[in-house]
C-alpha cells in the first residue's frame, strides 16, 4: 500500500441550481494538517461529506493513497474517522456506552480504554455515566472527542469541531490535533476561527461563497 | 499499513458478526429504555382486536371464521405502526452516517437492525396472534399453527418494511407515505398469512400457506438490507 494522501482533484458539486463546489482541488500528506474556511453556506461541510464519501460529486474523483476511494469504500472508511458539527451520540445511552457502541463496531475495545479516552478529554467520572441527554453540548462534544480519538485512524475529517466547548475545551482540540499530526496522521478541519496549533504544516483552503 | 507509513498505529477491524451483535445489543439497550415505544404497536394490536366482537359479533361461532382476518390485520397495521421508528432516531442523530463510514457493510448493519426490530416488535405480536385467535374461539390445537403463521409473516413484514422505513427518511411525517410504499410488499404477506391461519383454525393442513410465509421471509432477509441500504446511503447524500 502507497503512503497516507488524500487528493481531490476538480470537484465539481451542484446542490439543484447552486454550483457549490467549483472546481476544489487539494492534496494532504501523512503529517499535515488543513483548515478550510470560508463563509456560512461556502461548501465546508458538503466538501467534508464529499471527501468522507458520503455525498457524490458531478465531476472530480477523491483518491485515498493513490486510488480513487470509490474502488474500494469500506476500506477507506476503516481509515478515516468523520465527526460531523452534530456529535454522533445517542440521548437514551451513558457517554461509556455511546462510545462502546460507536467503536465498537469499527475496532474491538477494551472498556479500559474507553475510560482512558474519557478521561483524555477530562470528561467527569459521575456524567460519563449519565444519559447523553442530560449532557450539556460541550460535554457531549468531548464525548465525541474521545470517540475520535478512540478511532485511531490516519484521516480526520472534522466539522467545528469547537463549537459548544469553553477555552480549555478549545485548547483541548489543539493539542489533540497537533498529537494526531505529530504521530504522522492527517486531519481536514472545517473552521472559522484560528486553531492555534504550532509546529504543525498547516495548509489553508478559502471557499468562497 | 506498510512498512512506509507505520506512524499511525493501525488496529484489526471488528469481525462482521461482533459488530453486527454490538448493532442488536445496542437496539435491544435503547429500545427498553423507551419501553412506552416499544409497547405501542402491541397496545395498538390489543386495541384493534378488541374492537372486533364489539363491532361484529360477541358470538364465538361468528367471531372464529373473522379471526384470522383481525388476527393478519391487526398484525400489519401494528408492523406498520412499528416501522415509522425503525431508522428515524439513528438518522436525526448522525447513527446512519457512522454506520456507512464504519468500514463494516453497511447492509450487514441494517440487517442487524432488522433483526433486532423483529425481535421486539415481530416476536410479541407473534405471541399475541395465537391469543387473539383463542380468545375469539379457536381451538387449543390450532394455535402453534397460528403462531408459526405470523412468525414467519412477521420477519416477511419486518424486513420488507425496512425498504419503505430507509425510503422515507428524508420525509419529515412519513407514516402514510411509508404505509402506501409497504402495502403492495406487505399484501401478499396478508393474504398467504390469513389463508394459513384460516385453515389452522378450521383443523385442515397449512403448511403450503406456511412454506409460503417462509418463503416470503427468506425473500426478505435476502434482499430487503441490500435494498435498505443502497436507500440510506442516498439518504445520506
Amino acid at each position: 500500500m502507497s503512503s497516507l494522501e488524500l487528493r481531490g482533484e476538480g470537484l465539481h458539486l451542484w446542490r439543484g441550481d447552486r454550483h457549490v463546489l467549483r472546481g476544489v482541488s487539494l492534496q494532504l500528506r501523512g503529517g499535515q494538517m488543513m483548515q478550510l474556511t470560508g463563509p456560512n453556506g461556502a461548501g465546508k461541510t458538503t466538501l467534508l461529506r464529499v471527501l468522507a464519501g458520503l455525498a457524490y460529486t458531478e465531476e472530480g474523483s477523491v483518491f485515498w493513497r493513490g486510488e480513487n476511494v470509490r474502488k474500494n469504500m469500506h476500506a477507506f472508511h476503516a481509515e478515516l474517522a468523520y465527526v460531523g458539527h452534530e456529535p454522533p451520540l445517542k440521548a437514551d445511552l451513558t457517554a461509556r456506552e455511546n462510545l462502546r457502541y460507536w467503536i465498537g463496531i469499527r475496532r474491538p475495545l477494551a472498556a479500559a480504554e474507553i475510560d482512558k479516552a474519557l478521561d483524555d478529554v477530562h470528561a467527569d467520572r459521575e456524567w460519563r455515566e449519565r444519559p447523553v441527554r442530560t449532557l450539556s453540548a460541550g460535554q457531549r462534544r468531548r464525548v465525541a472527542l474521545a470517540g475520535l480519538t478512540l478511532t485511531g485512524v490516519p484521516l480526520w475529517l472534522l466539522d467545528e469541531p469547537t463549537t459548544n466547548l469553553d477555552t480549555a475545551g478549545q485548547t483541548l482540540v489543539t493539542q489533540l490535533l497537533e498529537a494526531h499530526v505529530a504521530r504522522g496522521g492527517l486531519a481536514i478541519v472545517a473552521v472559522h476561527h484560528e486553531l492555534g496549533v504550532r509546529d504543525v504544516p498547516l495548509q489553508r483552503v478559502e471557499l468562497a461563497a | 499499513m506498510s512498512a512506509s507509513a507505520p506512524l499511525v498505529p493501525g488496529y484489526p477491524q471488528t469481525p462482521a458478526l461482533t459488530a453486527a451483535r454490538l448493532v442488536l445489543s445496542r437496539d435491544m439497550t435503547l429500545a427498553f429504555r423507551r419501553a412506552g415505544e416499544l409497547v405501542q404497536p402491541l397496545i395498538f394490536f390489543a386495541i384493534v382486536a378488541t374492537l372486533f366482537p364489539l363491532a361484529i359479533t360477541p358470538e364465538k361461532s361468528g367471531l372464529r371464521v373473522v379471526a384470522p382476518g383481525v388476527v393478519w390485520v391487526a398484525a400489519l397495521l401494528a408492523s406498520l405502526l412499528a416501522l415509522e421508528f425503525l431508522y428515524r432516531d439513528d438518522a436525526h442523530d448522525g447513527a446512519l452516517e457512522q454506520f456507512a463510514l464504519s468500514g463494516q457493510s453497511l447492509t450487514w448493519l441494517l440487517f442487524a437492525k432488522s433483526i433486532a426490530h423483529w425481535i421486539l416488535t415481530g416476536l410479541p405480536l407473534a405471541i399475541m396472534g395465537p391469543l387473539t385467535a383463542w380468545s375469539f374461539g379457536a381451538n387449543m390445537s390450532a394455535l402453534p399453527g397460528v403462531f408459526i403463521s405470523v412468525l414467519l409473516g412477521s420477519i416477511a413484514l419486518s424486513l420488507f418494511g425496512s425498504i419503505g422505513a430507509a425510503l422515507t427518511l428524508g420525509v419529515r411525517r412519513s407514516g402514510v407515505l411509508l404505509s402506501i410504499l409497504t402495502l403492495p410488499l406487505t399484501v401478499p404477506v396478508l393474504i398467504f398469512g390469513a389463508r394459513a391461519t384460516q385453515q389452522a383454525i378450521q383443523g385442515i393442513d397449512y403448511t403450503a400457506g406456511a412454506q409460503l410465509l417462509g418463503a416470503l421471509a427468506i425473500l426478505g432477509i435476502t434482499l430487503a438490507p441490500l435494498a435498505a441500504a443502497a436507500a440510506v446511503r442516498i439518504s445520506l447524500e
